[in-house]
């Protein structure tokens, strides 16, 4: 589920130092600061944060999809573009692409699933309409009937039938609308899909069913993915890699199973400990205190400082660059963090070496009760667990 | 029929056997739901007898004894919202009553402000449930003075009290805010102190903490569980999220098309679930710990509730699906003390050779599990 070491060498989309600003000079509000993400070809890439961390604008701006009054004011996109079947690479700068160039990669190459698909479909068109428009405008040798016919096999694709052609959105369910939606951003074969909260608004049955397609569509056309999400929990079972927003910086990059194991900033350690787990004791677990900031008036230094049981004097004045951690082994984790500077070394939660992360560590401030979970739900979740995880 | 008839009833196990959801505890449950049923109609012309219902709630009894929270867990459509609506009287069921401290529910104005006063509702999204030209002082003082007649002199110290038992504090500085000054968390705050205002007996939280940031969910959550014990309050606790629901409730009440199919102690449900509805729905839920990727135990979405399936409302989506399924709807069985599951493979009798029968019927993505993994091992006890 998690190996990000096989995919390193190939990046296909890769964004450095990217600052948006939402309006101009003085009162500009730091929407993305300083954002630096690798993509890798076939990976699936997931940003979590809660709302207003950036993830999504970070996610516009790298396709430039911003709307003014968002501003990117430095950094740059770059996005190696080799199209199905090519050999070639050719390295794109996104954010200096004129619109020609836009043109020709968006959607063919590097396509967007929105956020909601109730908004995001026409809803006077039928869904024909709208998934052979985008055939009609980017594969111009194609006559209607071809059109018709590939319309028809990426409906199939997500698992939805061919008498649905005809149907307006409003006669979908919201898991179809859904699907509709991906199999559009899936109609050119691109390279890369971005999924904006593709999953949160539909019920946990209809979500998993989606996920499950993707997946298996994504083994097959070998896209990547990046998936925007606040929900850490389903980030953990379904990316490879991830990397957590807070303020509109990236504060932790880690392998999925790295960052559930042994998270290395403090806000990663009270996200995961904000789930309440499935299995083993019932443990009272305290989320994190406070409320996230408003990007209008930020804290001074690290941006998390005030809702950070660990925070020291430095982390009040300085801001902490996103590095590799002091002390930790191979891998591209980073993090963000004065505690994992190397100058004093970090509390136990955040210390953890992945080689010798026993289960039994009580590695949570106040009860982590994923850590308790970790050792008991052998024992004590009964047989449907070992079931549904077979 | 007594709160406690779970177990007894299973010897029965007939149809006409009335089982009544939610904790089990010594005493009158402060809030009693009988055979609460709620129809919609779907608005269409034609005659009178070829009119269609909508089966929002169908035959729900339920109990809420004080100092405990009941979760009802569902997804859309399953009518956990309808039936929080219909427990606060903000809608009329089609059928069956309410019992306040174990008297009926009057329709009466009166009866209904003196019910209004005992049990409060709080919505789901603090960002339209607070009016936002009104200060924080205004929406807690109202209820105050329709509801508890507080007297001028003393509104203030009462405001600021309230928000002190949501942990709003220091309490004075969040008084005369107005809501767009607030975080969701502290708004959702704000709207459960104004549910508190009337010194409620039982608090119905739809969906309380869906709308609100992950970080800040359990602040909430944790606020609720702190009611419950300091105030000794009934709480009922809607939700999509079965993991909260274990989390935060003594009982878990799941519901499908408008009808509980299964409920127990909250713990008990996810360890051990016994429908194959609730199996589903924890195999489709976010699950860091899975090692493997999860097998989904069964497909599809809920049913038209406007001609739901016969039998079992499940049955299309089941994947244990027996011909008895189809034909005839399947009584609560007692799968454990205290959980009881609406399915027929929990017939007494049948749960072992149909545990045996169905993991070979059973087609395709879901042969594998035993289907009654709760129940083979709990109903022949």
């Amino acid at each position: 589920m998690s190996t990000t070491t096989a995919l390193a060498a190939d990046p296909v989309l890769e964004v450095r130092n990217l600052c948006v600003d939402y309006g101009l000079g003085q009162d500009a509000v730091h929407g993305v600061t300083d954002a630096t993400l690798t993509l890798h070809r076939g990976e699936v890439l997931g940003l979590a944060g809660e709302s207003g961390s950036g993830k999504s604008t970070l996610a516009y701006a790298l396709t430039r999809l911003l709307r003014a009054p968002g501003v990117i004011t430095g950094g740059e996109v770059l996005f190696h573009n080799r199209p199905q079947g090519s050999e070639h690479t050719e390295t794109v700068d996104l954010l200096a692409a004129d619109a020609a160039k836009l043109r020709q990669i968006r959607w063919s190459q590097l396509a967007v699933v929105f956020q909601s698909a109730m908004h995001a479909l026409n809803p006077v068109a039928r869904v024909d309409a709208q998934l052979t428009d985008v055939l009609k405008a980017h594969r111009k040798q194609m006559t209607s009937a071809q059109r018709r016919e590939r319309a028809v096999e990426l409906l199939r694709m997500v698992g939805i039938s061919e008498d649905r052609l005809r149907s307006y959105p409003h006669e979908l369910s919201g898991g179809m609308r859904q699907r509709v939606m991906i199999a559009m951003a899936l109609a050119l074969e691109p390279q890369v899909v971005i999924m904006d909260e593709p999953t949160t608004a539909l019920d946990v049955v209809t979500q998993r069913e989606i996920l499950e397609e993707l997946m298996l569509l994504r083994e097959r056309l070998g896209f990547s993915i990046i998936f925007i999400t606040h929900d850490l929990s389903l980030l953990i079972e379904l990316a490879d890699s991830i990397a957590i927003m807070y303020a509109g910086r990236l504060v932790e990059r880690a392998g999925a199973n790295e960052l559930f194991h042994t998270p290395r900033h403090p806000y990663s350690l009270g996200l995961l400990n904000s789930f309440p787990a499935l299995h083993g004791e019932r443990v009272r677990m305290e989320g994190i205190p406070g409320s996230p900031p408003s990007l209008t008036s930020l804290p001074s230094g690290c941006a998390f400082h005030p809702r950070c049981a660990f925070a020291m004097d430095r982390c009040r004045s300085e801001t902490p660059l996103l590095v590799r951690p002091r002390g930790d082994g191979g891998g591209d984790r980073l993090a963000a963090c004065w505690l994992q500077d190397g100058r004093q070394s970090p509390p136990a939660p955040l210390a953890i070496s992945l080689g010798g992360a026993t289960d039994d560590t009580p590695y949570g401030t106040a009860g982590h009760g994923t850590s308790g979970a970790g050792t008991s739900s052998a024992g004590t979740s009964g047989n449907e667990t070992s079931g549904s995880d077979r | 029929m007594t709160p406690t008839s779970g177990r007894s009833a299973a010897p029965a196990a007939t149809a006409e056997a009335t089982v009544v959801h939610g904790p089990k505890r010594p005493g009158r449950p402060v809030l009693e739901a009988r055979h609460l049923t709620k129809h919609f109609p779907v608005h269409q012309v034609g005659p009178a007898s070829r009119r269609q219902v909508v089966h929002a709630v169908e035959d729900i009894s339920l109990a809420l004894p004080q100092g405990t929270v009941t979760a009802v867990v569902g997804e859309s459509g399953s009518g956990k919202s309808t039936l929080a609506r219909l427990l606060t009287q903000l809608i009329t069921p089609t059928s069956g009553e309410l019992l306040l401290d174990g008297v009926p529910v009057g329709t009466s104005g009166k009866a209904r402000r003196e019910y209004t006063r005992q049990v409060h509702l709080v919505l789901q999204d603090p960002f339209s449930s607070l009016n936002a030209v009104h200060s924080v002082r205004y929406h807690l003082e109202r209820p105050l003075k329709l509801h508890r007649r507080t007297g001028r002199d003393e509104l203030g110290s009462r405001a600021i009290e309230l928000l002190e038992r949501v942990s709003l504090s220091p309490a004075a500085s969040f008084i005369d805010k107005y809501p767009h000054e607030l975080s969701g968390g502290q708004r959702q705050r704000v709207a459960i102190a104004r549910g508190l205002a009337v010194e409620p007996k039982v608090l119905l939280a739809d969906e309380p903490v869906s709308m609100l940031d992950v970080s800040i969910r359990l602040g909430v959550l944790n606020l609720l569980d702190e009611l419950r014990e300091r105030e000794q309050l009934a709480i009922l606790y809607v939700t999509h999220d079965i993991a909260s629901a274990r989390y935060l409730a003594d009982t878990a009440v799941v519901m499908y098309a408008g009808q509980v199919v299964e409920s127990g102690p909250a713990t008990q449900i996810t360890d051990a679930p016994a429908h194959p509805y609730t199996q589903l729905l924890l195999s489709a839920a976010p699950d860091p710990q899975r090692t493997e990727p999860p097998v989904l135990r069964g497909r599809g979405s809920p049913p038209s509730l406007v001609n739901p399936p016969s039998g079992c409302r499940f049955h299309p989506r089941c994947p244990f699906a027996m011909a008895v399924c189809k034909e005839s709807q399947p009584p609560a069985f007692t799968v454990a003390p205290d959980q009881v599951a609406a399915c027929w493979l929990h017939e007494p009798g049948r749960a072992v050779d149909a545990a045996a029968d169905d993991s070979a019927a059973t087609t395709g993505a879901d042969a594998g599990p035993d289907p009654a993994s709760g129940a083979t091992s709990s109903t022949t006890e």
